[in-house]
């Protein structure tokens, strides 16, 4: 069975890749992604079905912030229940669940994410006193000084010039690096994959 | 027609290199960030504590599924080591594929370790089907089950400072990597021994000594080579006037 496995994957795998390079494959490519979307639109329902199964558990167990986990699965399944009636589209749909909880829910966290930043920051130093740190934190610090919206403009010098400078020069040139050095390692990942080295489908 | 060329150029390489590695073991530069990940491992089973491997929110549907692919053959190896353990590891995903590819994965490191049987099917869960929903999810495996260390690897943006903010909290040790730029800047900020770029891609090799895995970083170091001498070639040609 697991042999059956490794070889329908790879197959599809080879199928999907032909079909970027010889146009003759690509109804064949594109049949194949639509089986993997729909495939994918059944696992959010098994994603649902995990999150429930999870939560239900701690509250069974009485966990520490069983609380927690029984708001989340009453929020989860009305969600459900009342996007399956209403569809998702649908005003009271839009109002309550996405522009009133989802929404404001993920801003909060955002702002809570940007306290926390600045904390870990500031605590840099502490956990890492090497150059680099220092780099990091003084970097960040003109970026900041740099995009500020002041009341007397940009500060001179820095929002003109050092910081256009870092970040087009410098950063980006940092960043492409980075991003080759994902490319690179995105490719020999996948070759594995495909060539069943590495199977994330079970089986040894 | 190029892309292809090179594709073709690197399974050739990575076959061959595969083949010379076998024989050959190959010796790795020291990455502390692994290093921890290794002690952490071994004194997560002696402390009775567990380990907590996120894996991102990287659909695999997507280029980002990469990131994803070389954090399942982590999740592989430490499932195999830690399915004895009485606190045996947890996954989490924010992704529904990646979450069932985790627990098959987890299913499969179990399997391999010859306990099919102390498989709980939970142990991998989706914790959120956006950003900061998978990282609110996430960030609570810490807090509530014993958990001694977190492992991020895979696609994170900016919501990975929630998790490392959670894990500061409740004194657990973060080993964190991803292809995210954002996501990046933030575990350099908050772990110890960060890891940049393609160490998210080393992973394996690290922990499984399996010569595909060690194949794999010698073909991105000849290929980060022909990169460079290609872009300092342009850069020369230009100066010149070549091109």
């Amino acid at each position: 069975m697991r042999i059956l496995t490794a070889i329908i994957a790879i197959a599809v795998g080879f199928l999907v890749l032909l079909g970027y390079f010889f146009p003759q494959a690509a109804p064949l490519q594109i049949l194949l992604l639509d089986w993997a979307i729909i495939l994918a639109g059944a696992a959010a329902l098994v994603g649902f079905f995990n999150i429930a199964i999870v939560h239900l558990d701690k509250i069974g167990h009485r966990d520490r912030n069983a609380v927690y986990s029984a708001i989340l699965v009453i929020g989860l399944f009305a969600t459900f229940i009342f996007g399956i009636i209403l569809k998702p589209q649908h005003p009271y749909m839009q109002a309550f669940a996405l522009n009133g909880i989802i929404v404001p829910v993920e801003a909060s966290l955002m702002g809570l994410l940007a306290v926390s930043l600045l904390y870990a920051a500031v605590r840099l130093l502490r956990r890492r006193a090497d150059l680099m740190g220092i780099i990091f934190i003084v970097t960040a610090g003109i970026i900041f000084l740099g995009s500020a919206t002041l009341p007397f403009g940009d500060v001179p010098f820095v929002g003109t010039l050092l910081r256009p400078w870092i970040t087009q020069v410098w950063a980006l040139g940092g960043a492409r690096g980075i991003l080759i050095g994902v490319a690179l390692g995105t490719l020999t990942t996948g070759l594995r994959v495909l060539f069943g080295a590495d199977r994330p489908y079970g089986g040894k | 027609m190029t892309s292809l060329i090179i594709l073709v150029i690197a399974a050739i390489l990575l076959g061959g290199i595969t083949l010379w590695k076998q024989r050959s073991p190959a010796q790795l530069r020291e990455i502390p960030a692994f290093t921890k990940l290794a002690h952490a491992l071994g004194l997560s089973i002696e402390d009775g504590k567990r380990l907590h491997i996120s894996l991102g929110r990287g659909s695999l549907l997507y280029a980002r599924g990469g990131s994803a692919f070389a954090g399942l053959a982590l999740l592989r190896n430490i499932a195999e080591r830690t399915s004895v353990s009485d606190m045996p590891s947890v996954a989490s995903a924010g992704d529904p594929a990646l979450g069932l590819l985790t627990q098959d994965t987890l299913q499969a490191g179990y399997q391999a370790a010859g306990v099919d049987e102390l498989y709980v099917p939970t142990s991998g869960r989706v914790t959120g089907l956006t950003p900061f929903s998978y990282a609110a999810g996430a960030m609570h495996i810490a807090q509530d089950e014993n958990v001694s260390t977190n492992i991020v690897i895979g696609h994170v943006g900016a919501e990975v400072g929630l998790l490392t903010e959670s894990s500061d909290r409740n004194n657990v040790n973060l080993i964190g990597a991803s292809d995210d730029l954002a996501g990046q800047s933030i575990l350099y900020a908050n772990t110890q021994d960060p890891l940049i770029g393609e160490e998210l891609f080393a992973a394996g090799a690290y922990l499984n000594s399996d010569a595909t895995h060690a194949a794999s970083l010698t073909v991105q170091d000849i290929f980060r080579w022909v990169i460079i001498l290609v872009i300092l070639g342009g850069a020369t040609a230009k100066f010149v006037g070549v091109i």
